[in-house]
């Protein structure tokens, strides 16, 4: 009733107050997530959602845990994240790169509550970013579809232009070419995350090309399935390990393991110790797994992918050491020089070899 | 250049099914006089209904029966507010749209694929072996073919025969039928459950072989596009297939030229704007094609009274 | 079986009976639906319509309910006066997006000029003769070349999606975003931005135009000119015909109209609770608006009304996904039923329902 009759005093005073009101005595820490697409997309929303149970299942009553799906960008998402810390959350966590500024405008207005944007960059005090170097699981991909393909035709199916895409292209492309000078990308762009038609025809195309491996940066199994009507043509898990398509055609995957780190998170919260923080983990810090390489690929070229991998992990190896040069073959890393992370964050260029323009 | 014309000509047909199938039910809705909007909620209810029919039973044949099924139930409810409730076919059509959107998407909540489904591919003896002709047009699955033969059948139902004269009659000038003593909303029910089982069946392949999979919105617009093609078309259902494949192969297209570097014949493409040509063409037939008039009593209410 | 008979004159009764019957149908069969998924039904329906307006977060609900309306109220209320005369805009979501990206790209154009008075009024105008101007070619085709109208601004929706987010990671993308797509934020650009002109009232430049159009359009289509024709040709074409109306300049008057307020209505979203243009661009809104512009029966007033339940909807509807976990498809779903009940309870005001009898004829 209090608020009611504030209202009357003009609602901008009113939702002051209401902020400024003491924190409900609570026993449970309010945990929340905003989710761009519904929880069984399949994809990325879906493995958010299942990383996102694991953080609850762990703390067990000690957190209540709510969720919205299907919250469209822009000021509908401002909305449901106002709503959930006006429904008392203590820290929310929202999953989508087009949720970065009503995340930062709604952390102004409720300075005592946590929010953690995934794959955005911009933070406040009560704000922290985090995503994972997914370009580092690409990297082991490209490797093994550089010694995997026959007709040194490798399609990869890109969703948006964004620099965590392009990354990725340009982290396969190096070490595809690394173990088979001969190889050549077949770029599909097709400007969506999750659009299993649209996905599988790219997928159609790349095969009906020549292409014998298929990568892909969009979240459907569709590719899967259009790879393993074809036959002998190998593909990746993407997000989740999608372990029901191998042995063949999915080789081997990478997965997005978020429980971690929202673990991690929401126990800071309970200590009390949660600060502002810009994360960008990889393989070391298991933020990205790479999913069972299968029998599918021979030993000597599974244990060399793994060794790969485990030079990414510890750190003794990155995926974008010199000497590299930009597509229009300027120069861009001298040899032995090591990419800085504040550059590949905003990449916005092909490496020298691959073909075709980045769309813009 | 990797784009193997015959095998993109082939994928275009696959591509386009869907759509084809969709447009051959809206158009003989609209030939009968109305305008349903709802076809993407029907589609994605033959979707969803397909998948989990095909699924369970494990019989494609079951899967497409059941899409069609609920493509039917959902045009029913169309059907009973537009023809007996005389309400607006415009706002109906919309609403079915989201009503058939949110349906779909309960109905494939924490649905468990029982038994695999495989739709397989039926080369024709004979003409399948026709080079290059052979690959692209008689080695398809039965839906394929099935949408083939659907326009064949609505061509030749609505020019040559006494039903199609009757539905025309409905959909040119309803009063007129009426007094010609033609059951106007019975034939224009009838017309609106073809249209759903159609749109149902369109769904189902998306689901059961193109993708083939359930995912929350999976047919993607593809409803709208169908809306699309039956203006393209004119109205003409051999027209369809052009209209059909064009949009379906404007895709496919668009796909092969980025995997193929982003060239024609050395010029680059600019492909973000290659996805709107088939609209832009559809208005360019409008205006070419004025002759191409809607049916005169498109998307109006009958009622005996008036 | 029961049959509909035409009645003489709208029905006076039914005419103000009919929105709350048809209300308290979806939510009978709207309980149905959500005991078949396992919620408290009572819950579920006070959580939609209940505490958005009196609930414990009404202080925060009932701006966000206004800004939720205000874009649907515009542009409904433009496609009111074509949808009377007969003339069928269907595209009024491609007319909203090309307000918004040429508003959009006027402001931008400025950037970071800070003089509001030259910026803010420009990017409106260009705005609403975006949506003009995309509005004008199927009224063009049609009087020149007799295309259909509805299919050409359905046509045009697409074309519209397409620019968008070519727009978004092309020509309009922000040289700050690290490479992302998207433009600047316009709400943070204090020369254009359309904020809240009292602080937390949810009432930006857009809720006053809406209500200023509902005024305008209410007068129009009561006492000026204009609403005569529209409604005269709407009843009887024919006789509009005789009267001296051209119904070229109509097709064209009302296309303008309603593709000017969906542009109005973009540049006012773009500017202020969108922020940006993006591929994600809020969507639907111009769709919406016909379901809006049937639900007030095309009078302005009604339109005004059915805006804001449809915005309650919307608001209520993201309650109940929050509190209830209730899916989001559901909602989608009440919304449709919601739809249905209203138009199908509203052929009451026309019709009545008779025992059938053998037609005399």
């Amino acid at each position: 009733m209090k608020r009611r009759t504030l209202l009357a005093t003009g609602a901008g005073a009113a939702m002051a107050a209401a902020l400024g009101l003491p924190a409900r005595a609570q026993a449970k820490t309010k945990v929340g997530f905003i989710y761009v697409g519904p929880i069984n997309d399949g994809g990325w929303t879906q493995h958010h959602h299942e990383n996102a149970l694991m953080m609850a299942e762990h703390f067990g009553d000690a957190v209540e845990f709510v969720y919205q799906e299907s919250v469209p960008e822009g000021p509908d998402a401002e909305r449901a994240i106002t709503q959930m810390c006006l429904g008392g959350a203590n820290i929310v966590f929202t999953t989508s790169f087009g949720f970065m500024d009503p995340t930062i405008n709604v952390a102004a207005k409720f300075p005592d509550v946590k929010f953690e944007h995934a794959t955005g960059y911009k933070t406040a005090d009560n704000v922290s970013v985090y995503s994972a170097k997914f370009h580092e699981g690409r990297a082991v991909q490209g490797f093994l579809a550089g010694k995997m393909t026959k007709s040194n035709k490798v399609g990869y199916i890109a969703s948006v232009p964004i620099p965590e895409v392009i990354l990725g292209i340009n982290a396969s492309y190096i070490h595809a070419k690394k173990v088979n000078p001969d190889v050549e990308f077949k770029i599909i762009w097709i400007f969506e995350w999750l659009n299993p038609a649209k996905e599988a025809d790219a997928a159609k195309a790349l095969i009906e090309q020549g292409c014998d491996v298929v990568l892909q940066h969009t979240d459907s199994t569709a590719p899967h399935q259009a790879a393993k009507d074809a036959g002998n043509v190998y593909t990746f898990g993407q997000a989740a390990d999608m372990a029901e398509f191998g042995p063949m055609p999915r080789i081997s995957s990478i997965i997005d393991n978020w429980a971690p780190y929202y673990i991690d998170r929401v126990q800071a919260v309970m200590d009390g110790t949660w600060a502002s923080k810009n994360t960008w983990d990889g393989i070391g810090q298991g933020m990205v797994g790479i999913g069972e390489i299968s029998d599918a690929v021979p030993a000597d070229i599974k244990a060399e992918a793994e060794a790969l991998r485990d030079s990414i992990a510890s750190g003794a190896y990155n995926p974008f050491t010199g000497p590299l040069n930009k597509q229009d073959g300027s120069a861009w890393l001298a040899d032995g020089e090591v990419a800085d992370d504040g550059v590949l964050a905003g990449l916005s260029f092909y490496v020298e070899g691959i073909e075709g323009d980045i769309p813009s | 250049m990797d784009i193997n014309p015959i095998l993109l000509l082939a994928a275009l047909m696959v591509a386009s099914t869907p759509i084809l199938l969709a447009a051959i039910g809206e158009l003989v809705t609209e030939r009968a006089g109305v305008l349903n909007l709802g076809v993407e909620g029907m589609m994605i209810m033959g979707a969803v209904a397909g998948y989990i029919v095909g699924h369970s039973t494990g019989s494609p044949l079951a899967g497409f029966a059941g899409a069609a099924a609920a493509g039917i139930g959902l045009s029913l409810v169309f059907a009973i507010l537009t023809q007996v409730l005389l309400t607006n076919q415009t706002a109906t059509g919309l609403g079915l749209t989201l009503f058939g959107m949110g349906l779909a998407s309960l109905m494939g909540q924490g649905f468990e694929p029982a038994l695999p489904v495989t739709v397989s591919k039926i080369a024709i003896p004979g003409l399948s072996s026709i080079p290059v002709l052979g690959p692209i047009l008689f080695q398809h699955d039965a839906i394929v073919y099935l949408s083939i033969l659907l326009v064949l059948a609505v061509y030749l139902v609505l020019g040559y025969s006494r039903a199609g004269l009757i539905l025309r009659a409905v959909g040119e000038n309803h009063d007129a039928a009426h007094a010609l003593g033609y059951p106007v909303r019975l034939v224009r029910l009838l017309a609106i459950m073809f249209g759903g089982a159609c749109a149902g069946l369109g769904g189902a392949y998306i689901s059961l072989v193109r993708v083939p999979q359930w995912i929350d919105g999976i047919t993607a617009g593809a409803g709208w596009i169908a809306l699309a093609i039956v203006v393209f078309a004119s109205w003409k259902p051999w027209r369809l297939i052009g209209g059909a494949y064009l949009f379906g192969g404007m895709t496919v297209l668009q796909l092969n030229i980025q995997g193929d570097g982003g060239k024609i014949f050395g010029v680059t493409v600019p492909v973000e704007y290659l996805s709107m040509t088939p609209f832009v063409a559809t208005i360019v037939v409008l205006v070419v094609m004025s002759a191409g008039r809607a049916p005169g009593s498109l998307g109006k209410s009958f009622h005996a009274s008036n | 079986m029961l049959t509909l008979e035409k009645r003489p004159h709208r029905s006076a009764f039914w005419t103000w009976a009919a929105p709350p019957v048809a209300v308290l149908l979806t939510i009978l069969f709207g309980m149905v639906l959500f005991l078949i998924l396992g919620k408290d039904p009572v819950i579920a329906i006070k959580a939609i319509f209940w505490d958005p307006v009196f609930g414990e977060f009404a202080f925060y609900y009932r701006p966000e309910i206004v800004k939720k309306a205000a874009p649907l109220v515009l542009i409904a209320t433009g496609l009111a006066f074509g949808f009377r005369a007969g003339i069928w805009n269907i595209g009024a979501e491609g007319q909203y997006i090309i307000g918004a990206i040429c508003g959009a790209g006027v402001a931008l154009a400025f950037y970071p000029l800070e003089a509001r008075w030259i910026v803010f009024p420009l990017a409106i105008v260009a705005g609403a003769l975006g949506g003009m101007i995309w509005a004008a070619i199927p009224a063009i085709l049609r009087i020149y070349f007799k295309t259909n109208e509805i299919l050409v601004s359905l046509m045009l929706v697409y074309v519209a999606q397409v620019l968008i987010t070519a727009f978004a990671s092309g020509l309009l993308r922000s040289p700050d975003g690290h490479g992302f797509p998207g433009s600047r934020n316009l709400s943070q650009y204090s020369a254009a931005a359309n904020l809240d002109l009292i602080s937390g009232t949810g009432m930006h430049w857009g809720v006053v135009a809406a209500l200023v159009a509902v005024l305008i359009a209410f007068f129009v289509l009561t006492r000026h000119q204009f609403g005569f024709d529209v409604r005269l040709t709407g009843q009887s074409p024919r006789a509009a015909a005789f009267s001296g109306i051209n119904p070229n300049r109509l097709v064209l008057f009302s296309m303008a109209l309603s593709g000017g307020l969906a542009g109005l209505a973009g540049i006012f979203e773009v500017t202020g609770p969108a922020g940006q243009i993006l591929a994600s661009f809020p969507k639907f809104y111009g769709f919406t608006a016909i379901i809006v512009a049937f639900l007030g029966r095309l009078h302005p007033l009604g339109i005004l009304l059915a805006g804001l339940l449809m915005a309650l909807t919307y608001i209520g509807g993201e309650v109940a996904q929050d509190n209830l976990q209730l899916p989001a498809a559901a909602i989608l779903t009440f919304q449709g039923m919601l739809l249905f009940a209203i138009l199908a309870v509203d052929t009451l005001t026309m019709y009545r329902l008779r025992r059938s009898r053998k037609e005399v004829r």
